[in-house]
């Protein structure tokens, strides 16, 4: 199984081969509240590491989404921007935002494990 | 000095809220099941919101009180049957709006339910504009819950026996535990409901009790939600000191008969504005997308000219989509006129409409 990482501005990331799937955590979901818009990036635009990527907003305000690694957008999840509450209900499996085909694998070597981000999460419930 | 609490804030503690200060009280915004559920849960059963940072000014008076007021408020107050309650504003001599309220007759005199983030100043100006003649007091003892939602009637006359019969906009002294509370059938949210003025001791008793009937607690951000559905305007964001009533599209509020004497404080602006028409106007607008644009996105119109700004924008829950109000130059606020909202440097489309986005369910006339 790959292993799944995790960012300081609550995405997770999972690795297969050079494509990378990103959504956001459950605990930024929590601390959003329900989400009623999702804006993903464009098909086949570059993004790149710490850069933002798309926007979320729950009834009361905007956030935006952050790509934790560079790369080429080769896919994105229509199913949230047309029912967005499915990232309230399943942020990290189903409710995906985007996947990437990245350039340089090591972008990853300084993103958090899950033990990590869950301790990381719990210290900055903000 | 800090910030307060309400009478009901171990009740939200309970209810897990989260709480954000506002007006310089901590007030929960949610509560664990989230502002859509609320939200929800307030158009098809009943809501409860502690309201209780508004302000409750009692002023004690009779027919010279009524004329005094008469050059405040725009309202003919000497015809306003005693527990009936109008809508009004506040004004400056030029007709910005300072606060928007709802003044009840009561037998001593009036009750004025004001917004928390003015009540202290609206005292002050009161106070000076009647030269202190009346008693008058802002009266922190009681709380103010409002009680929202289809269910509501039901489940608060089962608490307090007798406010089913009471109509829309008008109130009466009831008994809870004994105790004399005055409630409304009023409310922020478009649908039929209560405000209930208490004593901050029985307040939690009495909540917990609508709770138990089956009401649900529902936060500042459901009544926010709501309130925008229902096209109903909050002040600080669609007016404020910088727009008048006849602006805000709110002539319906200003009676007839005190227009005709043009007697009260901003009447020369307000006359004017009815006679020449208004630059600016407020209207509804719904964007064509799911995008929201949110206080201050700017207004274009098709030939990319800025031509307004919106007030309050968000997602309704009912709507099942973005709702939004704003003011516009007056021409382009024709109904279904197509509009361009700029939201993260993009032009969205969308449209002026009527409001409100949500059909009021008022309950009228079942004691007449």
């Amino acid at each position: 199984m790959s292993e799944v990482k995790y960012s300081k501005e609550h995405e997770w990331i999972k690795l297969e081969g050079d494509v990378a799937t990103i959504g956001i955590t459950k605990h930024a979901t929590e601390m959003l509240g329900d989400i009623v818009f999702a804006e993903l990036p464009e098909k086949g635009s570059n993004v790149e590491k710490d850069g933002t990527a798309g926007v979320v907003e729950s009834t009361k305000a905007a956030s935006d989404v952050y790509t934790p690694v560079s790369g080429e957008v080769v896919d994105t999840n229509q199913e949230i921007v047309d029912d967005p509450s499915k990232i309230n209900q399943d942020p990290e499996n189903s409710a995906w935002f985007f996947k990437l085909k990245i350039k340089d694998k090591s972008e990853m070597d300084s993103l958090m494990n899950k033990d990590d981000y869950d301790k990381f999460a719990k210290e900055n419930n903000t | 000095m800090g910030t307060k609490k309400t009478s009901l804030y171990q009740l939200h503690q309970d209810c897990n809220a989260k709480f954000v200060e506002f007006a310089g009280y901590h007030m929960p915004i949610q509560y664990s099941e989230g502002i859509v559920e609320e939200h929800k849960f307030t158009r098809n059963h009943s809501g409860i919101f502690d309201v209780s940072h508004m302000g409750q000014l009692f002023i004690y008076g009779s027919d010279e009180l009524i004329k005094d007021l008469e050059k405040i408020f725009p309202l003919d107050l000497k015809n306003l049957k005693l527990n009936h309650s109008k809508y009004s504003f506040l004004m400056d001599k030029d007709a910005g709006i300072q606060d928007d309220l709802i003044i009840t007759k009561i037998d001593e005199g009036f009750l004025i339910i004001l917004n928390a983030a003015c009540k202290d100043n609206d005292f002050k100006i009161l106070k000076e504009l009647l030269k202190e003649k009346y008693k008058m007091v802002l009266d922190e003892n009681r709380s103010l819950i409002a009680i929202q939602g289809p269910k509501s009637s039901q489940i608060l006359n089962e608490v307090v026996d007798g406010v089913k019969d009471l109509n829309f906009m008008s109130g009466n002294w009831f008994l809870f535990d004994n105790q004399k509370v005055y409630i409304t059938r009023s409310g922020y949210t478009g649908e039929d409901g209560f405000e209930i003025s208490i004593l901050n001791n029985y307040a939690d008793k009495l909540t917990r009790e609508l709770i138990n009937k089956g009401s649900k607690l529902a936060g500042l951000g459901a009544r926010d939600t709501l309130r925008l559905e229902a096209g109903l305007c909050l002040y600080g964001h669609d007016l404020d000191k910088d727009k008048t009533p006849v602006e805000a599209n709110l002539k319906w509020a200003i009676s007839k008969e005190r227009i005709s004497k043009g007697d009260f404080i901003g009447s020369d602006i307000i006359i004017k504005q009815l006679n020449d028409g208004v630059s600016k106007i407020r209207v509804g607008i719904k964007p064509e997308g799911r995008i929201i644009a949110r206080e201050k996105t700017k207004i274009f119109n098709q030939s990319d000219v800025h031509i307004g700004e919106i007030t309050s924008g968000t997602f309704g829950p009912s709507v099942n989509g973005p709702v939004a109000m704003g003011y516009v130059e007056n021409e382009f606020s024709k109904k279904n006129t197509k509009v361009f909202l700029e939201v993260r440097g993009k032009k969205y489309a969308a449209n002026i409409c009527s409001l409100p986005f949500y059909k009021k369910s008022y309950v009228k006339g079942v004691n007449q």
